[in-house]
């Protein structure tokens, strides 16, 4: 063996999350958790509505996170977030981080209502939604964060999801909330920065983290950070934070954009795609970078031109 | 100091009298008198709590279960389709053993679109592990907030305080409100023995297998049936403190009675009327109007009801294909007990009023039949 | 380092009298040895080792631990999922055949 030199991490050695969790091999949703935790400290609650997390951290009478947690209603991280807050603090506790963790379905579709509802109030909370893109607890079926030409469950090859994924993003941002930022497992340094810098923003705070799931997206699992990463450098989903809902600033462009075909041939459920098909999706992809560097760019013309 | 206020606004007295720390509701018709008043004290100062103004009563009581998850003292209002949104969350507040008290005011559900009173809201509730207290007046709502915050938080178990929709809700009476401070020696502030804190983290409501669900369901009825005690104990301390008890039932001349009424609500003041009009014909009559219903206070009706020689039932609300609730209630509680005839009858639903007549009416028949000629006897339906 | 939790025990209700009256977590996942489902297995070649922490970075089971400035897989935990050996920019971890 070498001579030992100092190692250097990128994140905190610290760990919130104990293994001995449920997660299945190669989970993305498990690394976020990590991740955040990392970043927010063991002053955090966690409200966590049914999704693969309400598994992942064990059956009663264990946890595995080494920070409280609420495991509530289905439609309502938001709202017990926000009323988590509100006890807290009328019972002398100002300073710990309230955060609502919720799969995609809890947030694109079933929880929806009450995160609008929050972040119309801009109660301070973080909401975090890790995305695997389908109801991954149930067994893989379609949510409205799938994209399209995924297979699902409920989706099959024959008859796969034709519509385009929800932009939960600009949802969130037409809420005009202090804070939002799209991060990745696959970028866990930029996760951990924009997380704690979050977390010194009072007001309703969302971050959207892109979570592969090996299960259900038939890949490899040890593919998981490789599709994470492939899926910002190809701006499938790319990584930027939003303030205010006007202030966009991407925080990973990719000097190449690669094409989109090598983040779907690594995943059985595009198996099926037709050139055709892929072309649409890359279509639909530069569409949306393009509005996306228009967005920044507005805001670096605005800033220039206000400052 | 004695105040002549609406029924809402006596729930509005309870929760400040009982400090509560976080509200969060959202406006229905007939409850939004609750609420108003409640932000009123809140942006005052007059009470000291967060407000959280929510989108739905969903999210209204998925707030609470957080906040009083978190360990603090919590109150909303509602009514029938509010109330109704919230049934799943019912669950997880008893479930969850959250002491959270409720105001809810009963009204008709649709369709189609009916605000008046009609118990099938509060009713469609019996099963989801609340405590449920139907009062008569106003003076009744605001002592019964309070006396339900020390129940709830001394058993774990969350509770509904409902009123009759506008015949109670939005009729004016004079009130006693007591003096905040004879209020914090008789309600200490909550100090729950588990909360959601990051000094002493665990996760709450995590996966509960066969193994152990069923024995949190069976403390949670063990629970349960302890109320009528709690309920005895902390209505008479309330007495000693504040001049009124507050009892599982209120039992009105029934100590000769050879008919007794079962009745709850507004019909049980009315009730009244009816008896002391029909004593005066020389009819021995009198009533049980039922304040506790859930847990049902089996010992206490049997106690009163078995000497009966007539029971007759009044419910305005029904179990379509089965009978009026109350009547099944009672019905229960009597059963190998008493074989005394009880007669179900149905009235008032939707808003239909309920008059010392319609007793009349009740009275009359279960006196000149020797037993029901229907499982169920209609009052007043257009045939 | 290796966390104290991991030490955690398994909890076992013999009675009603026992539990608490709603459900609470009062012990740690960290009984729950996953290492038993792991069909192939990771091996760290130190003498190649960057000490980069980008196996430790990467690992969703928290399984792999800093001892003496190097990274150290707890068997007891990993499920074999291979995300240390496919990130590992050295390529110092190979992935074998779990012998049950």
């Amino acid at each position: 063996m070498k001579k030992a030199r100092t190692m250097k991490l990128s994140l905190p050695i610290e760990e919130y999350m104990n293994p001995g969790h449920l997660a299945c091999q190669g989970c993305g949703a498990t690394l976020a958790m990590r991740y955040v935790l990392k970043a927010l400290g063991q002053k955090t609650v966690l409200c966590i509505p049914a999704c693969c997390w309400s598994v992942i951290d064990g059956p009663f009478p264990y946890s595995c996170l080494d920070v409280p947690i609420f495991h509530c209603a289905f439609e309502t991280a938001a709202a017990s977030a926000s009323g988590v807050k509100a006890g807290l603090e009328m019972v002398g506790d100002k300073e710990t981080t309230v955060v609502a963790w919720a799969g995609d379905g809890g947030t694109f579709d079933i929880g929806i209502q009450a995160l609008s509802g929050a972040a119309e109030r801009n109660d301070n909370i973080i909401y975090v939604c890790y995305d695997n893109e389908a109801y991954m607890n149930t067994g893989i079926q379609r949510s409205s964060a799938t994209p399209y030409g995924a297979w699902t469950t409920t989706t099959p090859v024959k008859h796969f999801k034709d519509q385009p994924k929800k932009d939960i993003v600009a949802i969130m941002a037409a809420h005009r909330i202090p804070y939002l930022a799209t991060a990745s497992v696959a970028y866990p340094e930029d996760l951990f920065r924009k997380m704690k810098k979050a977390k010194e923003i009072k007001g309703t705070r969302f971050f959207h983290i892109f979570a592969p799931c090996p299960t259900g997206w038939r890949s490899r699992p040890e593919d998981t950070i490789k599709l994470a990463r492939l899926a910002v450098q190809t701006c499938y989903f790319p990584l930027f934070e939003v303030e205010w809902g006007e202030k966009y600033t991407i925080n990973i462009k990719p000097k190449e954009k690669k094409p989109v075909v090598d983040y779907l041939r690594l995943q059985g459920r595009f198996s099926h795609l037709t050139e055709k098909e892929i072309e649409l999706i890359q279509a639909g992809i530069d569409r949306q970078w393009h509005r996306l560097l228009r967005l920044a760019s507005e805001r670096e013309k605005l800033s220039v031109g206000g400052e | 100091m004695k105040k002549v206020i609406m029924g809402n606004h006596a729930l509005s007295y309870g929760a400040m009298l009982a400090r509560v720390q976080v509200i969060s509701a959202y406006p229905i018709t007939p409850q939004t008198q609750v609420v108003e008043l409640l932000s009123e004290m809140c942006a005052s100062k007059a009470l000291e709590a967060q407000f959280i103004k929510v989108e739905s009563e969903h999210s209204a009581m998925a707030a609470l279960i957080g906040a009083s998850l978190a360990g603090a003292r919590t109150f909303t209002a509602t009514s029938a389709h509010g109330l109704t949104l919230m049934h799943e969350l019912l669950h997880w507040a008893a479930g969850g053993r959250l002491p959270i008290v409720m105001g809810n005011i009963n009204r008709a559900l649709a369709p189609g679109w009916n605000i008046w009173a009609d118990q099938n809201d509060s009713l469609s509730q019996r099963d989801t592990g609340w405590m449920q207290f139907y009062c008569a007046n106003n003076q009744e709502v605001l002592d019964s907030v309070i006396q339900a915050y020390k129940v709830a938080e001394r058993l774990y178990i969350p509770a509904m305080i409902i009123l009759d929709a506008f015949s109670l809700s939005h009729t004016y009476e004079v009130v006693d409100i007591p003096e905040q401070s004879q209020v914090d020696a008789y309600l200490p502030p909550f100090k729950p023995a588990f909360r959601l804190t990051p000094d002493e983290p665990h996760a709450f409501g995590g996966l509960t297998s066969p193994d152990y669900y069923f024995e949190l369901r069976y403390k949670l009825q063990k629970a349960m049936e302890n109320v009528p005690e709690i309920i005895e104990e902390t209505g008479r301390e309330y007495e000693k403190k504040f001049g009124r008890y507050l009892g599982a039932v209120e039992a009105y001349q029934v100590d000769d009675a050879d008919l007794i009424l079962v009745t709850s609500g507004t019909a049980g003041s009315t009730a009244k009327v009816a008896v002391d009009k029909l004593r005066k014909r020389g009819l021995k009559v009198g009533n049980l109007r039922i304040r506790l219903f859930r847990p049902f206070p089996f010992e206490i009706v049997r106690h009163y009801l078995r000497r009966a020689k007539k029971v007759a039932v009044v419910d305005r609300n029904i179990s379509y294909g089965h009978h009026g609730i109350f009547y099944q209630e009672t019905k229960s509680a009597l059963y190998g007990f008493s074989s005394v005839p009880i007669f179900g009858f149905i009235a008032g639903l939707g808003g239909r009023d309920i008059t010392p007549e319609t007793f009349e009416e009740i009275i009359d028949y279960t006196f000149s039949h020797e037993t029901p000629e229907a499982e169920i006897i209609w009052i007043g339906v257009k045939k | 380092m290796k966390n104290k939790k991991r030490k955690a025990e398994k909890i076992i209700f013999n009675s009603e009298k026992d539990m608490p009256i709603t459900p609470m977590s009062l012990g740690s996942m960290a009984f729950n040895l996953t290492g038993s489902w792991r069909n192939i297995r990771p091996l760290i070649d130190l003498n190649n080792c960057l000490q980069c922490g980008i196996c430790w970075k990467f690992c969703p089971d928290a399984a792999i631990v800093i001892e003496n400035e190097f990274p150290v897989i707890d068997y007891d935990y990993c499920k074999g999922c291979g995300l240390c050996a496919e990130e590992c920019p050295a390529k110092c971890i190979t992935m074998e055949e779990e012998v049950k």
